[in-house]
Parts: C-alpha cells; sequence; structure tokens
C-alpha cells in the first residue's frame, strides 16, 4: 500500500524537488528508510546516527508521531505522512 | 527626566560571559549583547523602530494605516509593540507553526495575523503578505524588513556604537547569525569603518531544515535578503541545531541566562572563534529570551543540572 509523504520546501532539493512522493510502507520509521533510501542525500538532514534528528517533526495526519507511537507508528492506506518545518523561519 | 516607553529600545547591556570562557586564553573575552532589555523583548525592537520611523519620514506610513510584514515573531512582536504605542494597527503573515507563545503575544498585542500553511515555511508568508499589500497599496505601510535598508541601518546607528563604547574599541571579532541579515549587514559595516581589521563572521545554520528560529539558511532560500551581501563576511560558521539546544541549556543552567535558541547558536559561534585566539574580544548577539521558548522539548535534557551527577 502507498503511502504519500509531504517534503517541506527547505528538503525538496533533496528529494527530487518534489513537494509529495509515495512508497509502500508499514509503519513511519519504514516509510522514513524508504525515503532516504530512494534520495540519499536526504539522509544527513532527518536522521543523525540511525535516529530522527530531534527537531524533525513528522505527522500522521494531524498528529505529530510523538504522541503516536514515534517510528513505530502504523500506517494505513491512504494516509499521509508529512514532515513538518521545524520552525518557522526568518524573523 | 521622563522616559516613554520607545525610550527603552536599544541601549541594552554588553554581557561578559564568564563560565562557559574558563577554558579560553587569558587574553580572550567573550561578550553578548543582551538584546531582550529591549522594549518588545528582542533584537527586533531596533530595525522595526528604524523602518517605521523612516516610513513616516518619506510619507509612506501615515496615521490611518496598518503596519503589514512577513514574521515568524520576533519583527512581528516589535511591530505590534510599535505599533501599538505609536496608533498604528499591525497585520503580520506568518507560517501556522510559528510557536504557540508568539502566536498568543502578538494576539495580547492586538495585531492582526494571516496563518500560512506550515509545510511552505517562511517563502509563503512572505509572499502572502506582498501580495495583500500590492492588492490595497493604500491601505498598508510594508516594511519589507528584507529589502529595507532602515533595517541594517538601525544596527549601524545604534547596536554598533554600543558595542564599540561598551568595549572601549576593543572588539576584534563580531558574530552573528543571518536571518534577514539586518543584524548582520548593519553592525559590522559600522565596526569595520570603525576598526578595518574587524572580523565579521556569519552564523548559518547546518541544513536547510533546522530549529534555529529566526534564522535563515542563504544558500538555499528561494528569497535572498536584498540587504544581505554575500561578500560580507569574513566567514561563515555553521551551527547544528542539536549544538545550539545544548549551548541553551549550557547558558542556562552555568551562566544563569536564559536565551533563545539563535542566541544560543550565535554564543556556539562565537566561543568556537574565541577558542582559536590567542588574544581578542568576541562580541555576539543574545537575540532574546528564552521565555519565547519554554514550550520547547529541547528544555528537558537533564545535562549539566548542578547535583544531577549521581
Amino acid at each position: 500500500m502507498a503511502i504519500t509523504i509531504t517534503i517541506p520546501t527547505a528538503l525538496r532539493q533533496y528529494a527530487g524537488n518534489n513537494a509529495t512522493v509515495a512508497f509502500e510502507a508499514e509503519t513511519v520509521g519504514a516509510l522514513l528508510q524508504r525515503l532516504v533510501e530512494h534520495y540519499p542525500n536526504l539522509g544527513k538532514h532527518i536522521f543523525d546516527g540511525g535516529k530522527l534528528r530531534s527537531f524533525v517533526n513528522v505527522y500522521v495526519g494531524d498528529e505529530d508521531i510523538r504522541y503516536l507511537q514515534g517510528e513505530a507508528t502504523p500506517l494505513k492506506d491512504g494516509e499521509t505522512v508529512s514532515i513538518i518545518p521545524a520552525i518557522a523561519g526568518g524573523r | 527626566m521622563r522616559t516613554t516607553p520607545l525610550d527603552l529600545i536599544g541601549n541594552t547591556p554588553l554581557l561578559r560571559l564568564t563560565r562557559l570562557t574558563t577554558g579560553l586564553a587569558p587574553g580572550v573575552e567573550v561578550y553578548g549583547k543582551a538584546e531582550w532589555y529591549n522594549l518588545g523583548g528582542s533584537v527586533k525592537d531596533r530595525p522595526a523602530l528604524w523602518m517605521v520611523r523612516d516610513g513616516e519620514r518619506r510619507g509612506a506610513l501615515r496615521p490611518g494605516m496598518r503596519i503589514a510584514d512577513a514574521t515568524s515573531g520576533n519583527t512581528g512582536i516589535a511591530y505590534a509593540t510599535l505599533g501599538a504605542a505609536l496608533g498604528y494597527g499591525v497585520t503580520l503573515a506568518l507560517p501556522a507553526n510559528a510557536s504557540p507563545e508568539r502566536i498568543r503575544t502578538l494576539r495580547a498585542l492586538g495585531a492582526e495575523l494571516i496563518l500560512t500553511e506550515a509545510s511552505e515555511g517562511m517563502d509563503l508568508a512572505i509572499t502572502t503578505i506582498r501580495e495583500l499589500v500590492a492588492g490595497q497599496p493604500e491601505r498598508f505601510f510594508y516594511p519589507d524588513q528584507y529589502s529595507n535598508p532602515a533595517n541594517p541601518q538601525a544596527h549601524y546607528e545604534t547596536t554598533a556604537p554600543e558595542i564599540w563604547a561598551q568595549t572601549n574599541g576593543r572588539i576584534t571579532h563580531f558574530v552573528a547569525a543571518l536571518g534577514t541579515s539586518g543584524t548582520f549587514m548593519g553592525t559590522s559595516r559600522r565596526l569595520r569603518e570603525l576598526n578595518p581589521q574587524l572580523q565579521a563572521l556569519a552564523v548559518q545554520p547546518d541544513s536547510p531544515y533546522h530549529a534555529l528560529e529566526g534564522v535563515k539558511h542563504m544558500a538555499s532560500t528561494r528569497l535572498v535578503p536584498d540587504i544581505y551581501n554575500p561578500a560580507a563576511p569574513d566567514a561563515v560558521i555553521e551551527v547544528r541545531s542539536e549544538e545550539a539546544f545544548a549551548m541553551a541549556r549550557r547558558l542556562a543552567r552555568r551562566e544563569g541566562l536564559l536565551v533563545g535558541i539563535s542566541a544560543a547558536a550565535n554564543v556556539a559561534a562565537a566561543l568556537r572563534v574565541a577558542r582559536e585566539l590567542e588574544r581578542g574580544v568576541v562580541v555576539t548577539i543574545l537575540c532574546d529570551s528564552a521565555n519565547r521558548y519554554l514550550s520547547e522539548r529541547f528544555w528537558e535534557d537533564s545535562d549539566l543540572i548542578e547535583g544531577a551527577g549521581i
């Protein structure tokens, strides 16, 4: 089952300039692994030593995965996963 | 002598860091400009006041008009503060994921907010406010902090001479993060006039995806500020978001200074510069206090708490 993942503007340059991409995955962690396998240059921006960097915000629908089951959060067909900017940027 | 609220902008204290600097060469001093002492609580009061006053002088801002701009927080708080003090309405576009403290502060000061799609970042907030203003130019004054020369001019006329006086002309290195680049551009331009040997070092996040609120990754943004000259910094110092978080905790727990994330990034960079020196006076900007970031999760890390080492 394909899950759509939304890429924030800041990271699109490392993801073939795509705003969204879709991969097959059962969990959020597996989905993000697919993503960085497909776009290796993206890896260091969101992962550090195999773990999601602490300020990377990942949502399933409107829910922050920190309040779900983190990277183990299961995914259902048709759900959208979003990487949201860590902060608003600019002053 | 009567003091008005606007008199509380500028003339901020310059603090010497004493506990985080213990490993440095004896001839090296590190200072931070305590910008949360400004009326609106951040360094942004300076450019906001200069841009508003410049707009009034040029006739671009007239009674009954609203001040409109794109800002994720501190400049918006500065506009909202000045607008309230001077009698102008304020309309701001900002990404919907701006911190709740900032959004509440802006609303408390009476500003009208347009929250833009979070995933599009600051760039969408900028294009949104530009479209709004272009449609009703007689209703809005758009200071456009990214392009307005009054932004760096505020630092040229206030921040730089204050630092020069407060260090008795001894400053050797100025370190500041780039957001609009106004602080860096204006301050370094004046300091170099006063001391052509001055080293001006710009702080940048290690990635376009970062947590340094208020800091712009110049190498990747689609909207490079017009006021920014990429040739101006003598060097660029990259700071990882994790390093800024750790420094924010160290400043709180080792210096008693509760500062924001960009301030912590500045100190992290300043200390890196200072460690390479035998002698020198390194000055950076403590852009705002931690009050606006206390809901951030990184404070929960219990490292560095005195007496916790059991």
